[in-house]
């Protein structure tokens, strides 16, 4: 995929005061005249801020770690997880359309966005809530097929259930993440076959949803507010 | 060298600094191996793949020479030397492949493309490619990119080499090139579009392995093979930059640089590689006289006769213009001083004194600049001064020296230390410094820029001060070709310039356009072009231009070079010592050659140091007098990198150029 920078661009960008602070103290992770090091996790930041990665994002970063701006228009046309465009206010889909996904129908959740979100990837919904990619092996092929929204994976899907999700986002829930069929977690589809006696036991859902649900940050963009995101190797 | 390791290279033992790469290694062992993105004098890259041998009980691929060590090979089982094959089946399939990879996407428009026949894709897909393809898709395609006026693209045949992306940030310093994207949609690029801003940037068509990078200016107007190459010396900066001129019948097609270590590596500014269209445009290509307030074409005779009429019982004052050969300076001296005039060649009023040379050319040569961990530039802006030497400053403050510069700020592609502006600062400098510990090197730059004021030779000898006090070489950083030439052989007059041109009735000028002559004196003008000095020069004789004539050039580092005669002179335009030679039959007082060996044989008689071509003599050390400084501050030589000498002005290139460098500069200011 040609990756270049989307032609309607902001006229600036800016951290949140948050935000600059832990990027200043991200900056300070690497050695003196390594600074360049932090361009990662900065372009990363500005993404969470605002979605998607402008021009004058890559340009602020670029700046903050004196780079040249090609170096920083480098890695962020490198990366496909860094998003050129702008993508839905609520909520960006990543549908996975890799081989055990794709067996078992990613290509009709693909059909389902086409249809409830844009004709086209990377597009914005025409509401502006929702925009959606394929993308390669997101590692659940367990569960397949599954999509990504936000930071946390919907797993087990029918295309049915994912029409439900998609109008759940619409309307700005942030369902509950984990399998969509009833399912624990990975155990085999027609039950479990071996160790029995675990069953049932414990919570009703699996570690990574119960924290889904304790946190409630599946589409919530990170601004910098969050607890326990103090930085202990800033320098006092 | 404390590294050594041996090594096999295809049965051919040899021993090597463990620092080396294996391409490296294989070269001293005499074998060639083909590569794209593997270059000297860049960082290593290994993304071409070109490059593959063979290790012998190491992984079972083949193994990137440009990219791996030898001290990182193996010994055998018993402490036998590694051995490296790369030309063994297993070579042989890995280039194959690598080959017909690299031409999935270059779409073999070699008929249509101006690199064929030079071209390093089109050579290492006959000797080591194959003859088919097993792709069958449809070839990528690519947006061309708009430079600038010297570089033309055809993206599609690139190979993503990247070499013009590392010569841009590593050696030119400017940070406008990259690599954008991944896998089939990777492509080289300029930051949105932009045009590059570096006086190297024509290096990049030489560094091309491909037809991606081509020269506008030269575009489909030649093939390699019917050109006939010189081998010569460059005029348009003091440096001597040693080039090639291509040439088809009489007229320059390309200039292009060749390699000396010593000088310009192998890089050249852009003025120097594109100012060859300079040479066909505003020609002085008959003799002129001026009848009634009006030039007018004449005969040779005719204008001899009638510089002889002007001369005769005159006071006669000669001026050496920037580009002449130390011959052509020769020549005219001796006819000048038999008529008992002089000649002066310091038309800048540098206050150069010609008999000390190591103040005029300083004792370090422009390699030690490599190795040196201070550099003082007082001022001077060697970018535009000269853009090759401003590179190897630049490589020397990669390798962690500290620039200091006095003068006039200026962006020079790499930090440095402003100390100030003015001769204050250059005072306290001298003060505050001290030598490197240990056998650290120092160089200190001198422009001409801080040298012209009548407090010349004060200023050179507190910069001489600094040098020794630091325990620094001292390279006095001339702008003009033929300087140094004719400082050594004295073409110095003892008055001051404008004293000595006010009291003259003739002046005799040799090339010279960038000075002002009174109205009222009768000019006799010898050049090129017809730039300033000829319009209002009263008999104009032409004359060859710098690739029309042997000469001999002396660089700034006091290098003595032998520049060939490339292609013929227009019209009636005569070599420089020949008007000379005719010149003085006409006066009845001829000079004593008639030919090129005997005026050479005459002047290195009398001038041994023009006899050791491109050696760099050792200048004693001898201090100047101190003297009192004004307070003033440093102003550079150059306003105007792209415009100036006559070849240059004439150039439709430069001055496109020169606009643009100014757009550019306005804008900036605008944003500011």
């Amino acid at each position: 995929m040609l990756r270049r920078l989307h032609p309607d661009q902001p006229e600036s960008f800016a951290f949140s005061p948050e935000n600059q602070k832990w990027a200043e103290a991200q900056i300070t992770k690497y050695p003196e005249g390594r600074e360049a090091s932090a361009i990662i996790p900065l372009l990363w930041r500005a993404q969470e801020q605002e979605g998607w990665l402008s021009r004058p994002a890559i340009e602020f970063v670029a700046d903050m770690l004196d780079m040249a701006h090609i170096r920083a228009l480098e890695v962020a046309t490198f990366y496909f997880m860094f998003q050129l465009q702008p993508v839905g206010s609520a909520a960006h889909v990543q549908v996975c359309g890799t081989l055990s996904c794709m067996l078992c129908g990613a290509e009709d959740l693909i059909e389902v966005c086409k249809e409830k979100i844009s004709p086209t990837a990377h597009t914005v919904s025409k509401d502006g809530k929702l925009s959606w990619e394929e993308v390669e092996c997101l590692g659940a092929c367990a569960n397949a097929p599954m999509v990504q929204i936000g930071k946390d994976y919907y797993e087990d899907l029918s295309s049915e259930r994912f029409a439900e999700l998609i109008e759940d986002l619409r309307n700005g829930s942030a369902p509950v993440p984990g399998p969509q069929n009833g399912r624990f977690s990975v155990e085999p589809a027609i039950g479990l076959t071996s160790l029995l006696e675990g069953e049932g036991a414990g919570s009703a859902v699996n570690k990574s949803v119960a924290l889904a649900k304790k946190f409630k940050d599946t589409i919530k963009k990170i601004d910098g507010t969050e607890a326990n995101l103090s930085v202990n190797w800033e320098k006092q | 060298m404390a590294d050594e390791r041996r090594v096999v290279i295809d049965e051919v033992e040899l021993e090597v600094d463990g620092s080396m790469t294996l391409i490296q290694a294989c070269e001293e062992a005499g074998i060639e191996i083909p590569r794209f993105c593997y270059h000297e004098r860049l960082s290593i890259a290994g993304n071409c793949r070109m490059c593959l041998v063979e290790i012998v009980g190491g992984p079972p691929k083949p193994a990137a020479s440009c990219a791996m060590q030898v001290r990182d090979l193996r010994p055998g089982p018993d402490g036998q030397p590694p051995v490296v094959k790369t030309n063994s089946p297993m070579v042989k399939k890995a280039r194959e492949g690598v080959m017909e990879f690299l031409l999935i996407n270059h779409p073999l428009d070699c008929p249509i493309c101006d690199q064929g026949g030079e071209c390093d894709l089109q050579d290492q897909a006959m000797a080591y490619g194959v003859d088919f393809s097993r792709f069958r898709e449809a070839k990528r395609a690519s947006d061309d990119l708009d430079l600038g006026p010297l570089v033309e693209t055809h993206m599609t045949r690139c190979i993503s080499c990247t070499r013009c992306v590392r010569f841009t940030t590593e050696v030119a310093g400017a940070s406008q090139m990259g690599q954008t994207g991944r896998g089939e949609d990777s492509e080289i690029t300029s930051y949105l579009g932009e045009t590059l801003e570096s006086n190297l940037q024509g290096n990049i068509i030489d560094l091309c392995p491909v037809g991606a990078l081509t020269s506008k200016p030269y575009s489909f107007t030649a093939r390699p093979w019917e050109l006939s190459k010189t081998e010569t010396i460059d005029v348009m900066d003091a440096l001597g930059s040693n080039i090639r001129v291509d040439t088809k019948g009489r007229e320059v097609m390309r200039i292009m640089p060749r390699n000396h270590d010593g000088i310009n590596e192998e890089w050249i500014s852009d003025k120097t590689r594109f100012v060859w269209d300079g040479l066909r445009r505003q020609r002085l290509d008959t003799p002129y006289v001026r009848e009634n307030g009006k030039l007018r074409v004449a005969t040779w005779a005719e204008a001899l006769e009638k510089a002889k009429s002007a001369i005769i019982d005159k006071k006669i004052f000669g001026l050496v213009g920037d580009l002449v050969s130390v011959e052509a300076t020769f020549a005219l001296k001796q006819l000048i001083e038999a008529l008992g005039g002089s000649v002066e060649c310091r038309l800048d009023q540098a206050r150069l004194p010609s008999d000390n040379r190591s103040a005029y050319v300083g004792t370090a040569s422009i390699a030690e600049i490599d190795t040196a961990k201070t550099i003082y530039i007082i001022g001077s802006n060697p970018r535009n001064e000269a853009p090759t030497l401003n590179a190897r400053i630049r490589k020397a403050w990669l390798n962690g020296a500290e620039v200091k510069l006095i003068g006039e700020p200026c962006d020079l592609s790499y930090e440095y230390h402003h100390c100030g502006t003015g001769r204050k600062s250059l005072k306290d400098l001298i003060k505050s410094e001290t030598s490197l510990a240990g056998d650290q090197e120092s160089v200190v730059i001198l422009g001409q820029g801080a040298i012209r004021d009548e407090d010349g030779l004060s200023v050179l000898s507190k910069v001489m001060e600094l040098a020794e006090k630091t325990g620094s070489k001292f390279l006095n950083l001339h702008t003009v070709a033929s300087r140094v030439g004719a400082l050594d052989i004295g073409a110095v007059a003892d008055g001051e310039l404008s004293a000595e041109i006010a009291n003259a009735d003739v002046i005799y000028n040799l090339g010279a356009d960038e000075i002002e002559l009174p109205e009222r004196v009768f000019v006799i003008y010898q050049g090129s072009h017809g730039d300033r000095g000829a319009h209002n020069a009263d008999i104009i004789f032409p004359a060859a231009a710098y690739t029309e004539e042997n000469g001999i050039f002396v660089n700034t580092e006091g290098r003595a070079q032998l520049s060939s005669r490339a292609n013929f002179a227009p019209g009636e335009a005569k070599e420089n010592w020949a008007i000379f030679r005719a010149l003085s039959e006409e006066l009845s007082n001829n000079l004593p050659f008639d030919n090129l060996s005997q005026l050479r044989a005459l002047l290195v008689g009398l001038y041994p140091n023009l006899e050791q071509i491109d050696e760099v003599p050792l200048n004693e050390w001898k201090p100047l007098k101190a003297g009192k400084m004004l307070e003033r501050d440093f102003l550079n030589v150059i306003s105007d990198f792209y415009l100036t000498n006559p070849i240059a002005r004439a150039s439709s290139v430069m001055a496109e150029l020169s606009a643009g460098a100014k757009a550019r500069n306005n804008s900036k200011v605008a944003a500011e």
